[in-house]
């Protein structure tokens, strides 16, 4: 379908941006790889007044260490996180996840700031934001993860604030991410990330609620020294998913489960894979 | 309000005033009469309107025609050159890598950026490259050979130069 008509305006600066998103008012988006917003759009159900397109500002796609983290900028393309030798040596999960998102044309579009700010429950790098205690810069201020995700499709952005980075820790131990679905380019059903770091796990949940999850349960089983099958049981603590065309509420939670102890143990090298 | 959009289609200029909810494919197949560039599904899903943005492969669905100011683009119809077909069409061709064929500009155009990244990709790299394409009739089997074939004829000829198959019968 053809998308409802809006006003449109390319910003060189993110001030320009920010100011640019003012002047339209709070039914003004942001166009960046434009992969989630386009398809809305196109069925109508989203129907912004105006688009500020943001893909002509310079410096807002590097990737780089400095200071001992890791900073992805908002328009990074999952295709070169995918391939950034710096993120592949400081942080190999985050490669691994940005090569499992939708598919090569979808890659070389959409970016991390998009995903971080468009907040569907089923994206992946807010997983792995709010597991590993990452940083949401805009063009205000930082927000820790865990206080960006309020609800599905929320966040803790303001009508003319803009994501311009995100900043995850170094972390290049044992790592997986395992998303599962019926077909390559889909989103996940559910998606379970582990990494392991400063002597612990951190785990995290996709798609198994309205925001992302972190699974604290099964964080501290691991600590206490119970095995990936046991620990792994406790990644459907708490969890209250929505059930959906693909999956119900009982065999997500099923999923979180069996998904957990598949993840921990392929990140130790451990052979129980896929089954 | 209209915006002006100066693209490079297949190395011509055009420029074009347009409306800001104009999607990419619209753009090529009703104002530039480029109508190689199919659209399968409103879901951006199927591929069959992939297109290469900078040498990028780009669903064009999913991209409005002002995004592409400024941008050099490449369609199904820029493939050949001089009458002779491009080795992966000529590949498809040869390998039967099609049955109604509405799908195939963008499995094309998707093996040509899959082809400009990997130069000689392995079975499995080639199904991965080209997942975000879909095709209803053959089973992915004769597109997978015709991309193999299209791979070493590539890395072995000269660049660019293919023979026109001794009677496509």
């Amino acid at each position: 379908m053809i998308p409802a008509a809006f006003e449109y305006a390319r910003a060189s600066s993110v001030d320009e941006a920010s100011k640019l998103l003012n002047k339209f008012g709070e039914d003004a988006k942001v166009l960046a790889g434009g992969h989630s917003l386009i398809p809305l759009m196109r069925l109508r159900l989203a129907q912004p007044a105006a688009l500020v397109d943001i893909n002509g500002i310079k410096d807002l796609d590097q990737i780089k260490e400095s200071g001992g983290k890791l900073h992805v900028g908002a328009l990074a393309r999952h295709v070169a996180i995918h391939g950034s030798s710096v993120v592949n040596e400081k942080l190999p999960l985050l490669a691994e996840i940005a090569g499992e998102v939708g598919d090569n044309q979808v890659r070389n579009m959409g970016t991390m700031g998009g995903v971080i700010a468009h907040a569907d429950a089923a994206g992946d790098y807010p997983t792995l934001a709010l597991m590993l205690d990452a940083d949401v810069v805009t063009n205000r201020r930082t927000i820790p993860a865990r206080d960006f995700f309020k609800d599905l499709f929320t966040t803790a952005l303001g009508p003319d604030e803009i994501v311009t980075e995100v900043v995850f820790p170094v972390a290049n131990g044992p790592h997986k991410y395992v998303k599962f679905r019926r077909r390559l380019f889909d989103w996940a059903i559910v998606g379970v990330a582990a990494q392991k770091m400063n002597g612990g796990w951190r785990i995290g949940l996709t798609n198994v609620g309205p925001t992302p999850v972190r699974a604290t349960a099964v964080e501290k089983a691991l600590h206490d020294g119970a095995k990936a099958e046991e620990a792994a049981q406790h990644a459907s603590d708490g969890l209250d998913p929505a059930g959906d065309l693909r999956a119900s509420p009982e065999y997500k939670k099923h999923l979180a489960r069996v998904l957990t102890k598949r993840a921990v143990l392929q990140a130790s090298g451990q052979a129980e894979g896929k089954q | 309000m209209k915006h002006k959009v100066a693209v490079t289609v297949n190395g011509r200029k055009h420029e074009h005033e347009v409306e800001p909810r104009l999607l990419l494919v619209h753009h090529l197949r009703d104002n530039l009469g480029l109508t190689g560039t199919h659209i399968g599904c409103d879901t951006s899903q199927c591929g069959a309107c992939t297109i290469l943005v900078d040498g990028k492969a780009v669903k064009s669905c999913t991209m409005f025609a002002v995004q592409a100011e400024g941008k050099s683009l490449t369609t199904i119809e820029g493939m050949a050159k001089d009458g002779e077909l491009h080795p992966i069409q000529q590949a498809f061709w040869d390998e039967h890598g099609l049955q109604c064929g509405y799908c195939t500009p963008g499995f094309i155009m998707a093996a040509a950026y899959l082809l400009s990244q990997n130069p000689n990709p392995t079975e499995d790299e080639i199904r991965r490259g080209l997942e975000g394409n879909l095709c209803r009739c053959t089973g992915y089997v004769n597109i997978i050979k015709a991309v193999k074939s299209a791979a070493q004829t590539m890395s072995t000829a000269p660049a660019r130069k293919t023979t026109v198959a001794a009677g496509g019968n």
